[in-house]
């Protein structure tokens, strides 16, 4: 047997965590190769190790049996590896093109040929079967198809294996359709494909081989017959996984908040368009669909962060459409937003800081006119890191030292210190560890049996059903339509792919 | 445009700072010695300039009281993420309102006139700031050029001003005297120390108040290092920018009122050797700290006063002090130099 | 008017608009790397100086061109070294340039001519002798030329080059770049150091061209306005050029109406400044930076 790409012993730290213990991997020529494992397992960093972006603290690497250095992304080309991010390396004025050739770029004296560069280009493009301008700026192509252009970077440059790192996480599933297609088809044409990823379906729709890491650690390599779904979870997350949580209460009567037929214009991001939804009282309503299609518009709006065209927002009755942010904050919306470092946390202020954020011109920390009750503001603090078992040193810590999940309860902790009417969560558990993401879920459910309203956005469904009381999806905009969280699986990836359950 | 991490005054000891200046100081010896000047002599005598006796002490505080000043200006912008480099401006136009609202006003009693003229001053600058303010919010513009330019007019038009229409007769441009209840008291005779001083300290302490113990400060400062988390938790980031903006310029105008209230007694043209720009390098070392920025102002003031001994004494140029403070700026800008390269710290 | 308004004026144009154009070119290819040069001032000041001091010691003005332009170099070395590789707050950075640029060269004037103002005259660049362009052109040194030129190089340069198509990248996706195979750093140094290079042009014009000496602060903002017209200019070599000659004719303007002493020269000296803050108020917001100015780890 042939292998394309091995491992020996592979480990990378930073700054004290491992997060590749000595990983011996072998990746066969031609084969499609998952590599599994939930967050912070060390798919990525592996990876990126391979592909010469991190360097390596100890280990081999081994391409067709003989031991190589990559000490950078060049010199993975140069060995015939390729690797497409999650986060797509291209620039976005430059023409598709002018992306797919950088670095590499045909010459003819000091210029660069464009004609050899095109030339070039469509053969590929024939050879595997895409349609694209190559003359457009990326910026102006959508997702799916920047996403070829990248692969078609790592073609152009005669990389033979491929690496993909989770492309899945932003297409609709009829766009994982097609790049499943169209990965075996590659494979078709002899490249070997290693597949990271943590979404059993695909990687048994795709692959001959997986792997599964966690912790990272190897846990082992199982060909694709031999596994299954339930299997390879458990590898993954190394106890029986629960599929369902208790969910306690049921929804009330009373509606909380709602919004009808609320529609917001096209400025900075998406158009949200006649969006009508209600939260009760005991409820949890998730709002699940594929990032990008307004899950942030939909937050800003609750929030007060967007203007709205048409349309009322309600809070227990009180039409609150053209209320501030501040306003809001005030009759008890809650928010934990989606990216905490862009918006839910100063990382350069402290603990006691950014739990005073937002309520600084409210008692009791605020006194008289302008003065800020510093010690109070330090016992207030105090308890709710006692209360939410922040682990700390002290409030005046600077956040910034503070582990993911711990920032995320100082996120919560600030919101559920004052009384809150209806709580805002986007993408809360992302980037969170198992025990940290334990924790959120605990406190969403805990939250909803004491009869508060909360609305959960996540583009992680598991998380929706196992948690919502309702779920509606969002597409384009627009609520597309609404399902209880035991519906099928099928039936989500349609709505999230556009299409009404009618006209299935 | 990029950012400066606030660190706080009280976590990581001085020792960039500390090893920042006396680098300074050493390059600043090389450039004397190149050029054939006795960097033990030009030093001697700049440190006599600065302590060596009751006047030149006094000197010292006199200088650093404009730059105390500015520093705070520049430290109160820069919290809210302004780089507002035009503190000079602000500090000129702020100098000319109290001189003409000094001079201009007779028989008002100094409980009344005196703060009157130094809140003329405090207006003048803060006014100024406020073009350049509403530009960058409104229009986008970077405040760095506009602050600038808006210094350049403000050089142009005081000059103007008080070559034409506020001058008085004789050979130097310059206003007619301060009426004496619009003047600063001297504290230190016979140096020209005013009560400048101590209201610079004030200040000082104010800018804190401000900072760290009240809701706006809190805003001002959660605006300056995440814009987009203060607006998500409904803070008026682009108001509470301006205000840090023309607070800054008050501040400064306060800083150009002291010079004339209290040192000149009126408007001169050029009377500022760049004062402004002495604020910018003493923010940098006090850790855009108000407290921070004493300690610092008090350093480059003795530069100054030093210098202009030094220059006097020894003929070593007085840019001398403009060249050890250029230094000081461009080695703390990247504290991971020091660190690496003179202090020899493994890993970034 | 005619004695405003007329062949006069509009050759002044072209040679004002120079140091502007200069210190646009090279803050352009600057921040095309992604490095925000604040510093152009201070360049273009101790360039000014080392020219006029090369040329007063070797009594050659070709050698203070070079002199001129390598101090520029020198300092866009030290920038991009702080910037780059130890990851130096840019702004600040060029702060301390401009306050070392401005000490620095009075330092040295007093110490070798004994003038803190000025220094003595030297030889000047000689007129570049251009048969029929110069009946519209007027007499000119090489530097008028030089600068055509190099707009029209760093046209072709950064759209039609490999490694203009990387500098580009370099400053609009440098994680794109390097996984492309680019030495970001190595790029972003090159091209600070090159472009504080052709910024140093601007105060070799100054001090050898405009006139034949030195004199305390001579830039007066042109550094700045370098900037301006650089945005202004959309971060192009031609957008640079067109920009540039709006300075250069408020700066020629801004001359004659002093010599025909209409207007006190305080109020005069105030229009480039002023029409720098209204190009920026008028213009920016719509135009996107090539590049967000943060520093490039590599881990």
């Amino acid at each position: 047997m042939a292998f394309a790409l091995q491992t020996r012993g592979l480990t990378k730290s930073f700054a004290g965590v491992l997060a590749n213990d000595h990983i011996d991997l072998d990746i066969e020529e031609g084969e499609v190769h998952g590599i599994l494992g939930e967050n912070g397992a060390g798919k990525s960093v592996l990876m990126s190790t391979i592909y010469g972006l991190y360097r390596p603290d100890s280990g081999k690497i081994l391409v067709r049996g003989k031991e190589v250095s990559i000490a950078s992304p060049a010199q993975a080309i140069h060995c015939g590896i390729g690797m497409v991010h999650q986060n797509l390396t291209l620039v976005p004025h430059l023409r598709v093109f002018e992306n797919i050739i950088l670095g590499h770029e045909p010459r003819r004296g000091f210029f660069l040929s464009r004609q050899e560069a095109l030339r070039r280009i469509e053969e590929l493009l024939a050879e595997t079967g895409l349609q694209i301008d190559p003359q457009i700026p990326v910026e102006d192509l959508p997702i799916g198809l920047r996403q070829r252009v990248e692969i078609l970077k790592m073609l152009y440059r005669g990389a033979s294996i491929l690496i993909f790192d989770e492309p899945t996480a932003v297409l609709t599933p009829q766009e994982v359709d097609q790049l499943i297609h169209y990965l075996l088809n590659l494979k078709k044409n002899g490249k070997t494909i290693i597949f990271i990823s943590h979404k059993l379906k695909e990687v048994f729709a795709l692959c001959d081989r997986v792997t599964v890491l966690r912790r990272g650690k190897k846990v082992g390599t199982l060909s694709i017959q031999e596994a299954s779904p339930e299997g390879l979870a458990e590898m993954m997350v190394g106890r029986k996984v629960l599929f369902r949580l208790e969910r306690g209460q049921k929804p009330g009567k009373e509606v909380v908040f709602s919004m009808e037929g609320v529609s917001t214009p096209p400025e900075r991001g998406k158009a949200l368009r006649d969006i009508r939804l209600a939260v009760h009282r005991f409820e949890i309503v998730g709002i699940a669909g594929v990032e990008g299609n307004g899950q942030t518009e939909l937050a800003e709006t609750i929030v007060g962060l967007r203007r709205v065209e048409k349309g009322k927002i309600y809070l227990n009755g009180e039409d609150i459409t053209s209320l501030s942010v501040k306003e809001r904050i005030r009759r008890g919306v809650a928010h934990v937003p989606e990216d905490r470092h862009r918006r839910g946390t100063i990382l350069d202020f402290t603990v006691m800081e950014n739990l005073l954020l937002g309520f600084e011109d409210q008692p009791p920390v605020r006194r008289g006119m302008f003065t800020l009750d510093v010690s109070t503001l330090r016992n207030l603090s105090s308890s709710l890191v006692r209360e939410f078992e922040i682990a700390t040193p002290d409030v005046s810590t600077v956040i910034r030292s503070l582990s993911g999940g711990n920032q995320q309860k100082v996120v919560l902790a600030r919101e559920l210190s004052h009384p809150v009417t209806l709580l805002l969560a986007c993408q809360p558990t992302r980037g969170l560890d198992v025990a940290a993401t334990e924790y959120l879920h605990r406190k969403l459910l805990e939250l909803k049996n004491q009869g508060k309203a909360v609305i959960l956005i996540s583009a992680d469904l598991d998380e929706i059903r196992s948690l919502s009381d309702r779920v509606l999806v969002l597409y384009e905009g627009r609520i597309i339509g609404e399902l209880s969280p035991e519906s099928d699986e099928y039936q989500f990836g349609l709505l999230m792919g556009g299409k009404t359950l009618a006209s299935a | 445009m990029p950012r400066l991490s606030v660190r706080r005054f009280w976590e990581i000891p001085f020792l960039a700072e500390a090893v920042a200046i006396l680098l300074a100081f050493l390059l600043g010896s090389l450039v004397l010695l190149v050029t054939g000047y006795s960097p033990l002599r030009a030093f001697a005598a700049l440190f006599r300039g600065a302590f060596g006796s009751r006047n030149a002490f006094g000197q010292t505080l006199t200088q650093a009281t404009p730059i105390l000043f500015a520093s705070l200006s520049f430290v109160l912008a820069f919290r809210a993420g302004i780089f507002n480099i035009g503190v000079e401006g602000q500090l000129l136009i702020g100098a000319l309102s109290a001189a003409l609202l000094g001079n201009s006003i007779k028989f008002l009693p100094m409980p009344l006139h005196l703060p009157l003229a130094l809140l003329g001053g405090g207006l003048g600058g803060a006014l100024w700031a406020l073009v350049p303010a509403l530009i960058r919010v409104y229009l986008g513009a970077h405040e760095v050029i506009t602050t600038m330019m808006m210094s350049y007019v403000a050089f142009y038009f005081t000059s103007y001003l008080v070559n034409y229409p506020f001058k008085v007769p004789g050979w130097v441009a310059q206003t007619n005297p301060v009426e004496p209840t619009a003047l600063l008291p001297r504290i230190l005779p016979p140096t020209q120390l005013s009560l400048a001083f101590i209201l610079a300290l004030f200040f000082a302490v104010l800018v804190f108040y401000f900072l760290f113990r009240t809701h706006l400060g809190f805003q001002v400062r959660a605006v300056g290092l995440s814009p987009q988390v203060a607006e998500n938790r409904g803070i008026p980031v682009a108001s509470r920018q301006i205000l840090a903006f023309v607070l800054s310029g008050f501040v400064a105008g306060i800083g150009g009122a002291g010079e004339v209230l209290g040192v000149h007694e009126k408007f001169v043209d050029g009377f500022s050797p760049g004062y402004g720009w002495d604020g910018i390098a003493v923010s940098l070392v006090g850790r855009l700290h108000p407290f921070g920025c004493v300690f610092a102002a008090l350093l480059f003031g003795m530069l100054r006063a030093g210098g202009m001994s030094m220059a006097r004494v020894t003929k070593v140029p007085l840019d001398l002090s403009l060249i050890i403070q250029a230094l000081v700026i461009i080695l703390i800008s990247a504290p991971r130099f020091i660190r690496v390269v003179i202090l020899r710290k493994k890993g970034m | 008017m005619g004695q405003i308004i007329n062949l006069g004026l509009f050759q002044a144009m072209l040679r004002m608009s120079l140091p502007v154009l200069f210190a646009a070119l090279g803050g352009m290819f600057c921040e095309r790397v992604g490095v925000v040069n604040i510093g152009l001032e201070g360049i273009m000041l101790n360039s000014a100086f080392f020219a006029v001091f090369a040329t007063y010691a070797s009594g050659n003005p070709w050698i203070g061109f070079l002199a001129g332009v390598l101090s520029g170099v020198g300092l866009g070395v030290i920038i991009a070294l702080l910037t780059v590789r130890y990851y130096g707050n840019q702004i600040v950075v060029g702060t301390g340039i401009n306050v070392f640029g401005l000490g620095f060269s009075a330092f040295m004037c007093q110490r070798i001519w004994g003038s803190r103002g000025a220094s003595e005259s030297v030889t000047a660049l000689p007129i570049f002798r251009v048969p029929y362009l110069e009946r519209v052109l007027g007499e000119n040194t090489v530097l008028l030329y030089l600068a055509f030129l190099l707009v029209i190089l760093s046209h072709l340069f950064l759209f039609y080059t490999p490694w203009g198509l990387r500098v580009r990248a370099v400053g609009e996706n440098p994680q794109a770049a390097d996984t492309a195979g680019v030495d970001v750093h190595r790029y972003k140094m090159v091209f600070v150091s090159l472009g504080s290079g052709i910024a140093a042009l601007g105060g070799v014009f100054l001090s050898l061209a405009h006139l034949n000496f030195f004199a305390w602060g001579m830039t007066s903002g042109r550094g700045f306005m370098g900037l301006a017209a650089m945005i202004f200019g959309k971060w192009t070599p031609v957008g640079c050029f067109l920009s540039s000659l709006l300075f250069g004719f408020t700066d020629a303007l801004q001359m004659r109406l002093q010599a025909l002493g209409i207007l006190p020269s305080q109020i005069i000296l105030l229009f480039p400044y002023l029409v720098t803050i209204l190009v920026l108020s008028g213009f920016v917001g719509r135009a996107t930076p090539p590049s967000d100015y943060k520093p490039y780890e590599k881990k």
